[in-house]
């Protein structure tokens, strides 16, 4: 298929239904009003269904009762919708509900603004709901890897029978680039045998639940999921990384960032530094073990992030104690510029941060 | 090469039209584009605009901050507003027709065209638009005059392939109106 | 020996854990009985509530969602969007439904989404041990309205059937009662009609009963009929508010 130039929130769209999304229920929040949009004109041309919930917390709650009728769902918003929407996603992941979770994040906390933002990294990695679960949490940075996670969240929320949300931010969702649809690799999935379809009175009664009375069978459960969430682990840590055995500098970021990042890269290279990247396309599970890769020259690893820094503990994680690892961040929406990261670069090379 | 452009001017003008169009043309060439508009409020309060980035290389920021390499002001409150985005030296295209004042940056390339006389030649005032990209083109070159006409159907699709002549000549008097300004 | 009576095959053998004198098991019993008798039990998918009936999804003998507290409406919307040929009902008590889940109950009805919703309605929260619901009456003591519901302090209790027999997308709307076994038989006769309302695809329907809590009221099974008789019935008049069969 030919390249076509699509807006992110649009690509959203387009890469469910690709994926076999049929079910789509939504509210509208700026920056991401334009996935329910699209899925109001596109799914029921694609012989699904869109349909506007009369809450956040309505919609996800449709997406839980599609997903345990069998069905590939799915919703999107923007950062205090994603709140509204934790509720659901912990008794989806607590019931083993496929689903996926679209978050164009925007500054926050509380109402915030609506400029993009990066400050859901907590929320989206750590749990957001009650209880222990993880969800897989991919962070696109192009238009092109949008229709590539979204894609490849549905297969993978099939395949662990758990929610996974994709973050990306307000800048993503609204700007326009080239993408191709490709053909996904093929990942054989488990038949969906648990789904509430009717009985037919042919089989015992499906139950899709997260309530386990018993402390020790709720242990069990717990101990069951936490098995997927190793594989997870194991398996699906994806991110970007290159220069990092020469590099003097070392820079994380993930998501819209990482691309200013990389300008900022390209100009310490005309000033002679050299820098190396790591960007975790997967913020859960967390590219930990990349970490290694660093060569003995570099002087400090420089996170950037619009938020205060959230990620800061998982790349102290990765950096285990071996080097300093210093901050640049953004907040309230506001996108970091590649002069101000050049500048930090310049300074960890010279000693003088 | 990277063209980092700014187009500005009141809701209606078609300055995010013909963003869309540059970055279309500039896909369908083969190079790396983004096309990121103003959101939010700013788009309720009757100004728009959008940031083009076509590049040689995979592009960065698709956010103009300082960097700019081009703009086209529409109006007079995107004078104001994007002029001191862009580097020195850069191209600031200003819609003479309804700007009457002059950039207060001495270090601009600027060049005035009057985009809705111009239309108005042609008979159609709305490819005011098209005018100013027309000059824009002719200006830097950064991708054809066919691509563009090519994404037009693309970006506005079949059934308003009709409207590409007419397009096409306001294209050609951008065009001609920075030549006949570089020539002076 | 001829069997006179037994155990509807809409339930399973799962024990009720309802307490002694709780009605919740003659309103599972007539839910279950109306499905089988309307030949719906193996095209049925359930939503069970958060409360007292939190465990109906091992009761019913029948496909079963667990939804979040007052979410019913919405995953039942889910999986009735999924699947509009299969037959969807919700369970709901009334802290459930009239309290934390009124925007999805109210939508629901006013989207005409057709699914059927069983409306417990004990005036109590009884899973948590006897709190004050919204529908509580006033007077009524309970353990977060120790000395009794005032009007001043915490409103009228709301009306459901009433409220939502005001959307034009809810199609069968009728409170019941399980006090008497005349009560029940109507109960019966009026949950198999909000069912039939959604299998002939007109809309959403919902029966509010009227039920019985003698552990958190403080009375004896017996004593308890008697006090929803006396007190629940006049404030929630019995009877139908909407009906697609009478065009009302």
């Amino acid at each position: 298929m030919s390249k076509v130039l699509m807006k992110g929130n649009e690509a959203v769209g387009a890469a469910a239904i690709e994926a076999g999304c049929k079910f789509f229920f939504g509210y509208p929040i700026t920056p991401s009003s334009e996935i329910p949009e699209y899925m109001s004109k596109a799914l029921p041309e694609a012989g699904g269904v869109f349909l506007q919930a009369e809450s956040e917390i309505a919609a996800i709650n449709m997406v839980y009762g599609a997903a345990g009728a069998g069905a590939r769902a799915m919703t999107a918003s923007s950062s205090p919708g994603i709140s509204l929407k934790q509720e659901g996603i912990t008794y989806a992941a607590g019931a083993e509900l496929p689903c996926v979770i679209v978050n164009m994040m925007r500054g926050g906390p509380g109402l915030g603004s609506i400029q993009p933002s990066q400050s859901d990294y907590f929320q989206s990695t750590r749990g957001g709901g009650n209880g222990d679960y993880r969800t897989l949490c991919y962070a696109p940075a192009s238009v092109q890897e949008i229709v590539d996670y979204v894609m490849l969240a549905f297969d993978k929320a099939d395949y662990y029978r758990n929610p996974v949300l994709i973050c990306a931010d307000g800048m993503i969702g609204q700007m326009m680039e080239a993408v191709e649809f490709k053909e996904p690799a093929h990942i054989d999935l488990p038949p969906k045998d648990w789904t509430t379809i009717g009985t037919a009175e042919k089989r015992k009664p499906n139950i899709i639940n997260s309530l386990y009375l018993e402390a020790e069978v709720l242990q069990d459960h717990n101990r069951d999921i936490d098995k997927k969430y190793k594989l997870m682990e194991e398996n699906e840590v994806l991110y970007e990384a290159y220069g990092l055995e020469d590099a003097d500098v070392v820079l994380v970021s993930f998501g819209t960032t990482s691309r200013i990042v990389k300008t900022a890269m390209k100009q310490a290279e005309k000033k002679g530094i050299k820098t190396g990247i790591i960007r975790p396309i997967t913020i859960w599970p967390f590219p930990y073990d990349v970490f290694k890769n660093i060569g003995n020259k570099a002087k400090g690893v420089l996170t950037v992030e619009m938020n205060l820094g959230q990620m800061i503990d998982d790349v102290k994680i990765g950096v285990s104690g071996k080097l300093p690892v210093y901050f640049n961040g953004t907040q309230g929406g506001v996108v970091p510029t590649p002069a101000s990261i050049l500048e930090d670069i310049e300074k960890i090379a010279g000693g003088t941060k | 090469m990277e063209e980092k452009v700014i187009m500005a001017g009141f809701g209606g003008q078609g300055v995010m039209a013909i963003g869309k169009l540059l970055a279309y043309a500039g896909m369908i060439e083969g190079k790396h584009v983004t096309w990121m508009p103003s959101y939010g409020p700013e788009m309720r309060g009757g100004t728009a605009n959008c940031s083009v980035v076509v590049s040689d290389e995979e592009v960065g920021s698709p956010l103009i901050s300082k960097d700019g390499t081009a703009a086209i002001v529409m109006n007079l409150p995107s004078l104001a507003k994007f002029e001191k985005e862009l580097v020195p030296g850069g191209k600031l295209l200003v819609n003479k027709s309804l700007i009457n004042e002059e950039p207060t940056r001495t270090d601009l390339d600027v060049h005035y065209v009057s985009a809705n006389e111009l239309a108005s030649e042609l008979g159609n005032n709305k490819v005011a638009n098209m005018v100013m990209l027309g000059a824009y083109l002719e200006l830097t070159k950064i991708v054809d005059v066919e691509s563009v006409l090519h994404a037009f159907v693309k970006v506005f699709g079949e059934n308003k392939s009709k409207l590409v002549p007419i397009n096409k000549k306001a294209l050609e008097k951008g065009a001609e109106a920075v030549r006949k300004m570089q020539a002076v | 020996m001829t069997i006179v009576y037994e155990k509807s095959r809409g339930l399973t053998d799962t024990p009720l854990h309802y307490c002694p004198g709780c009605t919740h098991g003659v309103i599972h019993k007539l839910v279950a009985e109306s499905m089988v008798e309307l030949g719906i039990l193996g095209d049925a998918i359930g939503v069970a509530p958060v409360g007292c009936s939190v465990l109906a999804y091992n009761y019913f003998n029948c496909d079963m969602q667990e939804a979040a507290h007052g979410r019913a409406p919405a995953v039942a919307t889910g999986i009735k969007r999924t699947l509009p040929d299969k037959f969807v009902f919700t369970y709901q008590g009334d802290g459930d439904l009239a309290s934390i889940g009124t925007a999805e109950v109210v939508h629901a009805a006013h989207r005409g989404e057709k699914i059927s919703t069983i409306f417990v309605n004990n005036a109590i929260y009884g899973m948590t041990g006897g709190q004050m619901a919204p529908t509580t009456l006033i007077g009524q003591k309970t353990t977060t309205s120790p000395l009794g519901r005032t009007v001043e302090h915490s409103g009228r209790p709301i009306k459901i059937s009433e409220m939502i027999a005001t959307i034009d997308g809810a199609k069968f709307v009728e409170r019941v009662s399980v006090d008497t076994p005349a009560n029940i038989r109507k109960a019966k006769k009026a949950i198999k009609k909000a069912f039939k309302c959604q299998l002939e695809g007109k809309g959403f329907a919902l029966v509010e009963v009227l039920s019985a809590c003698p552990t958190n009221w403080g009375f004896t099974p017996v004593k308890a009929l008697d006090w929803l008789r006396d007190n629940m019935i006049p404030y929630y008049p019995l009877g139908n508010f909407r009906d697609f069969e009478e065009g009302k």
